[in-house]
């Protein structure tokens, strides 16, 4: 059966800080949002349904709050739908928008992500309590750590790979004005002499916790004919969950992410995705999951994907840049974080990133991920539409 | 609209006890659950295309509660997968719009709820406008006492309100249903019951922004689902109080000729699953040959803030 071509015709987001203090939560998403619409040259009368995301609740400590921001996000009378998978929900969010356009449920589309990180504090919103878990396994800092040790003793992998990763994110942050993390003054010896939080992971080379929100606009073939701007075009999203432990479970390179990459390329027509894409913007927290996740889609082959880094091919100037926009690394809403990577691909090919952008980009992937390494989800756009 | 595909519920399981379900965690809730649903519909763990479910952290009293019960559903290898926080019902509605783009043929749908890791009563005022209005910690009981005012005041009902009606059943447990499309829908189910259409609304959340005596959400999503095309027999209608069974029902158009809940009392049933109850309960009867046109409705938010119609039909 024939699917609706699904377009990115408006993006938005806010400025990112580690406390929005000068915005309520109403207020934050729908900076967002309104920088989505006039992105798209639309009003709130022209979105049809509105699907939200963010990761846990506890983070700001608000039950559900899609309910109290109906009103601040134009949806009353509307559907509005809360999609929350973990650490992954701003893409899983944007591919539920999605699926709206592509099933001709509704033509056009708002899709919002966001958290305020501020109103909470989100390494014990993430800790379950005891006896749910060890009572010493706060944070996600302290999960992710033994993973990078492992991917490290099973690859080689010179320990300056994740410093050079930070080093990257961080620079390239500098030419995006709505990074949270603008470190003029960044050297890599800065980087490297950071102080260790969980061994090897270093405080420069951890995501931010920050308060924002991410937006975009998402319609059919006649919106995206009316639309003010070129728009990016959907060629393939997905996403794949695994438990969150289980014997035999590779926690370096996890099935559901290398699956979750098959199921795009495949409907994307990929075949060579280090050859055919050319911008990816991939959920970094932590330096190394950067040479991880490489390989982990396929963009270099297992273990070699640090030498990717190390070679400088990842570099915004580079032959395959990875986190132009600067990344989680320099900017993480948790709840937007999967939405900016989706949102800073699709800028990538409509050629709106600024100076962060990669000449004639043309293909670009946005990938997210949560949970315990568990949760993928991911799209790839392109400035043309599908062929159908 | 009238949905591009057919798409059916095939089957329909769900935990038949009242009150807490002590010593079992929601995985273990969950599992005989999915077992007799995915049985009935010829499924083994996994096969599903596509897996969609509904539940809070805020009832579970911890983050990614959600991420615990994929335990039970063999998410290995790795399944197409997604969550809503929100009532079972909307991720059947996330499930039933993925097999309408063509990209999955069959869905598992799944709600757990286990309210009674905490106090309802104060968990569910986290829901509340959290500058103006949850600081006030009013309970839903308080806020259904206003609306079940504001009908007495319109004549709406027949008697003045009596006291505060009684806070929802503290009642764990969880729901699965698989749906279907074409084909597969008939092999699976002797009478599948064909999704007609569905629908949901949003309305303010400010309760001095509603008319209280009037759901124009529902009625809107019903319109949308198309449930005034034709007369329903049955409707399972989620009202976790009683004086709001008045509201749905007007606005749903449903005279006497109409058999509303046979399934039960919707306030009974735990939360975050009891819309996938009232969808799964009017699948079971057309399932059964008991109904040949249902409709099925969920709700969300205080004072039915926001609704979800679905129709639902047998073959001839």
């Amino acid at each position: 059966m024939s699917r609706e071509p699904v377009a990115v015709v408006g993006i938005g987001q806010t400025h990112h800080a580690a406390a929005r203090r000068d915005v309520s939560i109403a207020g934050l998403v729908r900076e967002a949002a309104l920088r989505a619409l006039e992105d798209a040259a639309l009003t709130w009368a022209d979105i049809e349904a509105v699907v939200i995301g963010k990761a846990p609740d506890f983070f700001e400590g608000v039950m559900t709050p899609e309910l109290y921001l109906a009103e601040a996000l134009g949806a009353a009378g509307k559907p509005l739908t809360r999609v929350h998978t973990a650490g992954s929900v701003g893409g899983s969010t944007a591919l539920v928008a999605a699926d709206l356009v592509a099933a001709r449920v509704h033509r056009t589309v708002l899709t919002v992500a966001f958290e305020k990180q501020s109103e909470s504090n989100a390494m014990w919103g993430l800790s379950l309590p005891v006896p749910f878990q060890q009572p010493l396994l706060a944070g996600a800092g302290g999960f992710f750590a033994p993973h990078v040790r492992a991917y490290i003793r099973r690859t080689g992998a010179p320990s300056s790979t994740g410093t050079l990763v930070a080093y990257k994110d961080r620079r390239n942050a500098l030419k995006n004005p709505y990074a949270h993390l603008h470190e003029h003054g960044i050297t890599l010896e800065k980087v490297r002499s950071s102080p260790m939080l969980w061994d090897p992971v270093r405080y420069s080379e951890t995501c931010p916790s920050s308060d924002g929100a991410c937006a975009m606009v998402l319609t059919d073939r006649t919106g995206a004919a009316r639309a003010p701007a070129p728009p990016a075009w959907l060629h393939g999203g997905a996403m794949r969950s695994e438990p969150t432990l289980f014997a035999g479970k590779d926690f370096v390179s996890p099935r559901a992410g290398r699956d979750c990459a098959a199921d795009v390329y495949r409907q994307a027509g990929i075949t060579d995705p280090r050859r055919e894409i050319d911008a990816v913007e991939m959920y970094v927290p932590f330096s190394w999951y950067e040479p991880m996740w490489l390989e982990n889609l396929g963009f270099a082959a297992e273990g070699d994907g640090w030498k990717l880094t190390e070679a400088g091919v990842t570099e915004l100037d580079g032959a395959l840049p990875v986190n132009p926009s600067g990344g989680v690394l320099s900017t993480n809403p948790i709840g937007a974080s999967g939405m900016l990577r989706f949102a800073e691909a699709a800028l990538q090919v409509r050629g709106r990133a600024g100076e962060h952008q990669v000449p004639d980009a043309r293909r670009a992937l946005g990938h997210a991920y949560g949970g315990g390494a568990q949760f993928f989800s991911m799209w790839l756009v392109a400035g043309s539409p599908p062929v159908t | 609209m009238t949905p591009p595909r057919d798409v059916a519920v095939v089957a329909y399981a769900r935990t038949d006890h009242q009150g807490p379900a002590e010593g079992l965690s929601e995985a273990e809730a969950l599992l005989p659950v999915l077992h007799d649903a995915l049985a009935q519909a010829g499924l083994a763990p996994g096969e599903a295309d596509f897996t969609c479910s509904g539940s809070s952290d805020y009832l579970a009293g911890r983050p990614f509660s959600f991420t615990l019960t994929l335990d039970a559903v063999g998410a290995w290898p790795p399944i197409a997968e997604s969550h809503v926080e929100m009532d079972g019902a909307w991720a059947l509605y996330e499930a039933w719009v993925k097999i309408l783009t063509g990209r999955a043929d069959t869905a598992l749908v799944y709600a757990h709820g286990k309210p009674s890791a905490g106090d309802p009563r104060d968990v569910l005022t986290r829901t509340l406008d959290p500058y103006y209005v949850a600081p006030l910690w009013p309970e839903p009981a308080s806020l259904a006492a206003l609306q079940a005012r504001a009908l007495a005041d319109a004549g709406h009902t027949g008697e003045p309100p009596g006291p505060t009606p009684g806070p929802p059943a503290v009642t764990d447990g969880a729901a699965a249903v698989v749906l279907a499309a074409g084909d597969a829908a008939r092999r699976m189910c002797a009478r599948p019951a064909w999704i007609r259409g569905a629908d949901h609304r949003v309305e303010p959340h400010a309760l001095g922004l509603r008319d209280l005596t009037d759901s124009p959400s529902t009625r809107l999503a019903a319109e949308r689902a198309g449930a005034f095309r034709a007369p329903v027999d049955t409707a399972e209608l989620h009202a976790p109080f009683a004086a709001q069974e008045a509201v749905l029902r007007r606005a749903l158009r449903l005279d006497d000729t109409v058999t509303v809940n046979p399934s039960g009392d919707a306030a009974a049933d735990p939360l975050m699953v009891t819309g996938l109850i009232r969808l799964g309960e009017a699948a079971a009867r057309i399932h059964r040959g008991a109904s040949d046109r249902a409709l099925a409705h969920a709700t969300s938010g205080p004072c039915l803030q926001h609704n979800l119609v679905a129709v639902l039909e047998g073959d001839a």
